[in-house]
């Protein structure tokens, strides 16, 4: 007998754990009823994204009546990726999801979690650079959400031009022209420590010059075989950080300044230069009305004129999930076709000011471009730039922000900030299972 | 803790009934609910993350690595100066809310004007979200437009940046700390100071003692239970504090202001989940290693008296 209520009483207690586990699949409740397929699409909440997102999910609807998409936002940054990653494995994840491609989408494990994609989805129509930063095991997973972006130093043209200065093509001639727009009481260089992950472009945007003295680093250093401390030209981005700290050349709320506020001293003039991903050409527009030909970008300089490269980030990938099946599979392999055709490009410039060519041949962001748009494209264009190295190799350690904050605030020291950030790739590494650390 | 106080009656009825287990009114398997849930939700995740600990664990998979995770966190060199900043944060805040507690249950407890408007006006900050606290003082404390130092430069001071200066931002938020708990600290003290027997003061007076001597000798070491409280309290809130440090500086500017909770945090964010369980497993031991001698030696210490 009380053998039997131990048994009742087991069972009632686990099933009670067993539907507390499954009380998250209450999102993606039957919604195929009517023939209508209803996806569910995330993408994460930056103004920006969410209006395109909105705009792809119109534009697509008009053309596909029996195809309904539902756009659901996620925070970015990293905890993003925990959601990202949690959702995933626990089988929960949208219908369709955006999400970083490179470093970031090797770590979601794709072969495991992502169905591959075929030509049924234009994936021949992209351009190379994006398919690799997508690919697993010969696989392409996704296709692109918004356009190239580069890792460059944003200027105030007016300010140049008052100065007479030009357009530096080495970190000599640049910190030249900072020292006389310091002495013209102006910020040389905007910082914004306020929101951490804007205090790494000196080091991460370097890396085409990086690139250009050791073609060989991003294969080695995936192999643990070249560290930031010991190669030189790795290591002058923490140097150029420290260099512009050591001189006084950042604004002077560099410590709590936020990406507006950065934005704003940049479009009035109150800082000459902004080391940033031009993607935050659209947020500086938005908010600074009027600063879309006054705003220029370069390449952050190198040591070789003749060697000028900028730094490109590819764009992040649109992925389906292996959860995804049925007639929700089929609807959201035509909404990835459709983000990958010329229909999905112009439905994105539709939504909001392209900041960086796309990924998808035949598109073209047009004439009615901000300067530092058409200034990236020229870089492009002459076949100068390169990838960074989050795209060439999946080594990318969690703490390069606050250590670059560190070396940017004169908490410590170039030297000792990148033999940091050496031990703190090493963790990723160890984690991704790559042989040799 | 809830083991410690259902054992306690039932050793105390063993030993009155002289070895012979006293029937209790309800069958055993009254106790198997609980015992389920309290097994599937505390016991099992204890013993699987010790056991996760020593794997390297992507969410997706798992590799068993030993005591890699371990090695691997205390070579991490934010935390060697996380557990000193934690010891900093836990000792500063649980000082100051053991003195100002006193100090303010000291005011609240004699016949001042609008005593019990003073008293939920201390106790308040207790009540508002931790996060929400963080994020208010955050805005207070921005070095060029925040109200305080605005307010200081009115005076003529140039305040530092709270939040933003190295030197300066683990204490400033530690001090928010206080803020927030302090009313917590006072309403155990005011509880302690009220259950003090009139007569000792009385007979005091006729002694002829006065304010100080009152204090020094009767609420001092009769409030003593309170202090013991206070301080386990706050000295265990202080190792494991997270949530206003997140919410403030996020360690930042840096490391400057990481605690062990908030590397590990950081360490699970990376999806280095195996790494930041392994920080779990030392964070619990670090605070059982303090807080268990501790509140050993302060009760020894109460019994004594």
């Amino acid at each position: 007998m009380r053998t039997r209520h131990i048994a009742v009483a087991l069972l009632a207690a686990g099933s009670m754990a067993l539907t507390a586990c499954s009380a998250g699949s209450l999102g993606s409740s039957d919604s195929s009823a009517g023939g209508k397929v209803t996806l569910n699409f995330l993408v994460d909440n930056g103004a920006e994204t969410v209006k395109i997102a909105n705009q792809l999910a119109k534009d697509f609807a008009a053309k596909n009546p029996a195809i309904e998409i539902k756009v659901e936002t996620r925070p970015a940054g990293t905890d993003g990726d925990n959601l990202i990653k949690t959702r995933l494995s626990t089988g929960d994840m949208s219908d369709v999801f955006e999400y970083n491609s490179g470093s970031l989408f090797q770590a979601i494990a794709p072969e495991k979690n992502l169905v591959p994609l075929d030509d049924g989805q234009n994936i021949g129509n992209l351009d190379k650079n994006f398919t690799t930063t997508v690919t697993a095991n010969n696989k392409v997973y996704g296709v692109p959400w918004g356009g190239f972006m580069a890792g460059a130093i944003l200027y105030n043209k007016d300010v140049y031009a008052k100065l007479g200065l030009s357009v530096p093509k080495t970190w000599d001639d640049f910190m030249a022209n900072n020292a006389k727009i310091k002495a013209a009481g102006i910020a040389p260089v905007i910082q914004s420590y306020g929101e951490t992950w804007t205090s790494q472009l000196f080091v991460l945007g370097d890396f085409a010059n990086v690139l250009t003295a050791d073609p060989q680093f991003p294969d080695q250093y995936t192999k643990n075989q070249a560290k930031y401390a010991t190669t030189p030209a790795a290591l002058a981005g923490f140097q150029h950080l420290q260099q512009v700290h050591d001189l006084g050349y950042q604004n002077k709320d560099y410590a709590s300044a936020k990406v507006p506020d950065a934005l704003r001293y940049l479009a009035q003039g109150k800082g000459a230069n902004y080391p940033i991903l031009s993607a935050l050409m659209s947020e500086l527009i938005a908010e600074n009305p009027g600063s879309e030909n006054k705003i220029g970008l370069f390449a952050i300089p190198g040591t070789d004129a003749s060697q000028n490269k900028l730094t490109v980030w590819s764009p992040a990938g649109v992925y389906i999930p292996t959860t995804t099946t049925g007639a929700k599979l089929d609807a959201a392999k035509k909404f990835l076709a459709y983000i990958a055709s010329s229909d999905g490009c112009n439905s994105q410039t539709a939504a909001s000011t392209p900041t960086g060519p796309y990924a998808v041949k035949g598109c073209t962001v047009g004439d009615n471009v901000p300067q530092a748009v058409k200034d990236m494209q020229a870089y492009i264009d002459g076949g100068n730039s390169s990838l960074a190295l989050e795209f060439l190799s999946p080594v990318k350690g969690p703490a390069l922000e606050q250590i670059c904050v560190e070396v940017g605030s004169g908490i410590s020291k170039a030297d000792a900030g990148a033999k940091h950030y050496d031990e703190d790739v090493k963790k990723q590494a160890q984690q991704l299972g790559l042989s040799g650390w | 803790m809830a083991t410690t106080t259902v054992t306690r009656p039932a050793e105390t009825l063993v030993s009155s009934a002289g070895r012979v287990r006293a029937k209790s009114p309800y069958p055993h398997w009254f106790y198997l609910p609980a015992a389920v849930i309290y097994g599937v939700l505390f016991i099992v995740p204890t013993i699987i993350a010790f056991y996760f600990s020593l794997t390297r664990w992507s969410i997706f998979d798992s590799k068993f690595i030993g005591l890699g995770n371990y090695r691997t966190f205390f070579q991490e060199p934010a935390l060697v100066t996380s557990l000193w900043h934690t010891l900093i944060y836990a000792v500063v805040t649980s000082g100051l809310k053991v003195v100002l507690g006193l100090l303010l249950a000291m005011l609240l407890t004699s016949q001042i004007l609008a005593r019990g408007y003073l008293r939920s006006v201390v106790f308040f900050p207790v009540l508002v979200s931790t996060i929400g606290v963080g994020l208010t003082f955050t805005v207070l404390m921005n070095p060029e437009k925040g109200l305080i130092n605005q307010s200081l430069s009115l005076i003529g001071i140039q305040g530092p940046g709270w939040l933003t200066d190295p030197s300066y931002a683990l204490l400033s938020v530690a001090l928010v700390d206080v803020w927030k708990g302090v009313g917590l600290a006072t309403l155990i003290y005011i509880a302690g100071i009220v259950s003090i027997p009139q007569e000792y003061f009385e007979a005091a007076r006729v002694d002829g003692a006065g304010a100080w001597e009152n204090f020094r000798h009767i609420v001092l070491p009769l409030a003593r239970p309170a202090t013991v409280t206070v301080i386990t309290l706050s000295l265990i809130g202080g190792l494991r504090s997270f949530d206003l440090i997140w919410a403030m500086t996020r360690g930042g500017p840096g490391f400057t202001s990481d605690v062990i909770a908030s590397v590990i945090y950081k360490q699970y964010q990376a999806g280095f989940y195996g790494l930041s369980t392994a920080g779990n497993v030392v964070l619990f031991l670090v605070v059982t290693a303090i807080v268990l001698p501790l509140s050993r030696f302060l009760n020894r210490k109460e019994v004594e008296l």
